[in-house]
């Protein structure tokens, strides 16, 4: 009998440590950090710390559903520098912050259906037409604004990126409610159902009746949506647009969401996954800052946790094929 | 008198199925050993088993009475087995040679490839088994049957001692097979012990010295003389019941109205414009051979391919199809011919590739998916088809190829179709499935739904068929009724005229 328990307990922590073993390594990191690093655990880095992951966090909402689907996305950290300074420019021309927010968040949505378009209906791979679309949105960025840092007059345009709510900051409300909205997306619509079966097999998709054009061509307008309005909160944050933003971030977002067992491959999308591995490299960045370990070395772990995660999930696939 | 092969025990479970249970199993050497069974009933395991793919939990493999332990495919190779699979392990883009070579390159001494040395041995090997191909070719511009050779050679350059062929005339023209055959025999002259995994059981009686007959994951008989099996013992143990006639025949109603008619209808793969009607609950067969256009005139139909021209009316009305979206919802649907890559999300559950269709006009407040609907439509459709899985969340790529199929099917059944298009609906599935899958066909044009079925298969197509369409060279030559199906003619009118000549001469 106490033996048979054993063995059900034993089988409990293996599919504990099956489905959300990520999970379980964020908790055991958080509380070691919590009980090693000084001052790890107090509100005012708790509050820097959500501050820090909730641009990652609300991009790879949607980069979810571009992974989900099959395809990636190079182009968020441009989109996010384009969005921000045409923020800028049309708050410091118009007066008008709404107007501003709209057209920042909608030239973004605008670059993220370009590159759907070309990927869905020319057929051209993810890869080079986002990392073409990269390059283009970082030189409009600068063209919009005029070469430099565009700082803002408006000041009611700074409660987006630093308003408080309940004592925690906008950025961070506005990241917990995109992680709802699109937890339910992908889980309980056709629309997410549509998106996984189409990194499943696009061909497949097809025949069974799905539009898979179209499908395409929303996940990277909302992509698109989606950085323009992570820029706007940016260029909020910072009280100005910067053309030169961002930098390396569409590839952070993309590594937070494999950390977190998303497939490169597609056709999975463990939302609770990816805000899991959001997590992670948050707060592995953050306590090195309060150990104060260089920037150069924190590279270098940075990428050692990102190996170390994938080559822990096929250890994980390979023991349960046998 | 020691056996060449001789497995003992073998054991291999999967989660949920015994795809092995303690198999004793050997062959002599210059012999031709026939493996068959229904999908799923462990030949392929058993032949993954001895390429080192699979390690056994139990059981040992003797060679020559050497026994060995495999852990990689690697090992298997050294030891001499070679299996060569359906889906053949070949590098498109190299060349013939390079292939052969793969992993064991020739080098020379400054440690660069020798290729004189490799193109030389390449072509020796080549001309020992009579084999008319170019060592520099690329892989990718050789026909099926020739890169089946490349493997051969290949198996050969590494001295293997027991090759295993998985299916190897799937995919071959009858001539081709004769070529195969004639090798497979030189070889069993030669003292090599061959494996031979088919379907075609007239094939297994043309080629094998033994043959043993697989189900459930156990070894039920081995007959060792041809002469006292025949066809029908070797269905009934495969099956594990008696089937008298898998096709079973049902006389159906059909009315003369046509359901769907097809006029003047040109698409990529046609060569002049297909008409053809297609009554109400009848099963409406296209033959032809391969490249002959059926494929693609079902495919423009069903919208996958646009077409340039023709019309299309259901029950007297013209509807435009532009995609498989608008199809469905004029209720024709499609069940295609490849399934790994054109019909299964090979990664996700059953229940999710049962309604991924259907799922549409079943949410809750038009948005939301309801997730009770999806749980019990998929019971449901488990249940109706008898889909053998162990739960509906089970990831569909690790089900047999018939309860694959079977699940597509659920799809479509789950939608208010009254035309199903069936490409080649039953290749690949094992025979006890194939009449599973009539009786279900049957049933639906009880129903009132009407079937259009292409297949490569004459039986089939003869055995389940109320008419029969022709098609050669992409167009249609010939409409005929059941009472009129003569294999001969059927034949005749599907070959192409210089092929004629060639059998009359």
């Amino acid at each position: 009998m106490a033996q048979f328990s054993k063995q059900g307990i034993q089988k409990s922590l293996r599919s504990i440590w099956e489905d959300s073993g990520m999970l379980v390594i964020f908790i055991v990191l958080f509380l070691l950090l919590a009980i090693f690093v000084p001052y790890f655990l107090t509100w005012r880095n708790m509050i820097g710390l959500g501050l820090s992951v909730s641009m990652v966090g609300m991009v790879s909402c949607t980069m979810l559903f571009c992974l989900a689907s099959g395809d990636f996305d190079l182009s968020v950290e441009n989109v996010i520098a384009f969005s921000g300074v045409t923020a800028a420019v049309i708050i410091n021309s118009t007066n008008n912050v709404f107007f501003g927010i709209m057209l920042g968040v909608l030239g973004g949505g605008l670059i993220g259906f370009l590159n759907g378009f070309i990927i869905a209906k020319g057929r051209i791979n993810a890869l080079i037409t986002t990392l073409a679309m990269s390059q283009i949105v970082r030189g409009l960025a600068f063209i919009v604004a005029g070469g430099e840092a565009r700082s803002i007059g408006n000041a009611k345009f700074f409660v987006l990126g630093n308003g408080m709510i309940l004592g925690i900051p906008a950025p961070i409300w506005i990241t917990i409610i995109c992680f709802v909205v699109f937890a339910i997306l992908i889980r309980s619509t056709t629309f997410g159902k549509n998106t996984v079966a189409i990194g499943g097999n696009k061909e497949a998709a097809r025949l069974a009746g799905i539009n898979v054009d179209k499908t395409r061509m929303l996940i990277f307008s909302i992509q698109g949506l989606m950085a323009g309005f992570a820029g706007v909160v940016l260029a909020s944050r910072m009280t100005s647009g910067q053309p030169n933003t961002s930098q390396g971030f569409s590839l952070d977002v993309i590594s937070a969401c494999v950390l977190g067992g998303v497939s490169l491959s597609g056709g999975v999308a463990p939302i609770l996954g990816a805000i899991v591995g959001v997590l992670i490299m948050g707060t592995v960045q953050n306590a090195m800052n309060l150990m104060n370990i260089p920037t150069f070395y924190q590279y270098v772990v940075r990428g050692l946790i990102l190996l170390i995660a994938v080559l822990i999930d096929q250890f994980k696939q390979q023991t349960r094929k046998v | 008198m020691i056996k060449t092969l001789e497995l003992h025990g073998i054991s291999k479970s999967f989660p949920g199925v015994q795809a092995l249970d303690s198999i004793d199993f050997s062959l002599e050497a210059g012999t031709i050993g026939g493996l068959i069974g229904e999908n799923g009933a462990g030949k392929s395991t058993l032949l993954k088993v001895l390429s080192g793919a699979y390690i056994p939990e139990k059981g040992t493999i003797k060679i020559d009475g050497k026994q060995y332990t495999f852990k990689s495919t690697k090992d298997a190779l050294s030891a001499g087995i070679a299996v060569i699979y359906q889906e053949l392990n070949l590098v498109p883009e190299m060349t013939v040679a390079e292939n052969m070579m793969l992993g064991h390159f020739p080098v020379n001494k400054t440690g660069l490839i020798d290729f004189n040395s490799m193109y030389e041995t390449a072509t020796k090997q080549l001309q020992y088994i009579m084999e008319e191909i170019d060592p520099q070719a690329k892989i990718k511009t050789l026909p099926i049957a020739q890169r089946q050779m490349i493997e051969i050679s290949k198996a050969l350059l590494l001295n293997a001692r027991i090759i295993a062929f998985d299916e190897p005339t799937s995919s071959l023209s009858q001539k081709e097979i004769r070529n195969l055959f004639r090798i497979i025999n030189t070889l069993k002259e030669q003292g090599k012990t061959i494996i031979y995994v088919s379907h075609r059981l007239e094939e297994v009686f043309e080629i094998c010295d033994s043959v043993t007959v697989f189900r459930d994951g156990k070894l039920i008989e081995k007959f060792e003389d041809m002469k006292k099996v025949n066809h029908d013992i070797l269905v009934s143990k495969m099956v594990g019941r008696e089937i008298s006639d898998i096709y079973n025949y049902r006389e159906r109603e059909r009315s003369d109205v046509p359901l769907l008619s097809v006029k003047d209808f040109v698409c990529p793969g046609l060569k002049i414009p297909a008409s053809f009607d297609l009554y109400k609950g009848e099963i409406l067969g296209f033959f032809g051979l391969v490249g002959a256009g059926r494929t693609e005139l079902m495919k423009g139909l069903y919208g996958a391919v646009r077409h340039s021209q023709g019309t299309v009316s259901l029950e007297g009305r013209t509807i435009q199809i532009k995609s498989p979206k608008d199809s469905i919802r004029q209720g024709i649907a499609f069940l295609p011919e490849d399934r790994k890559d054109e019909g299964i999300i090979p990664i996700r559950s059953v229940e999710e590739n049962i309604n991924i269709s259907s799922r549409r006009d079943n949410l809750k407040m038009k948005f939301f998916i309801d997730r009770e609907w999806e749980k019990t439509n998929a019971d449901s459709f488990i249940q109706k088809l008898d889909i053998k899985t162990p739960s509906r969340q089970q990831i569909i790529k690790n089900l047999s190829g018939g309860n694959q199929q079977k699940v597509i099917l659920a799809r479509w059944l789950g939608e208010h179709i009254s035309v199903l298009i069936m490409d080649e609906p039953t290749r690949g599935i094992d025979v006890g499935t194939k009449n599973e899958i009539y009786n279900l066909m049957y049933k639906l044009t009880e129903m009132g739904i009407s079937i259009i079925c292409v297949s490569s298969d004459l039986p089939e197509i003869m055995g389940i068929c109320d008419r029969l369409v022709i098609m050669r060279e992409g167009k249609i030559v010939n409409t005929i009724l059941r009472n009129e199906m003569d294999k001969e003619q059927i034949l005749s009118y599907a070959l192409p005229a210089k092929h004629k000549e060639h059998q009359t001469a």
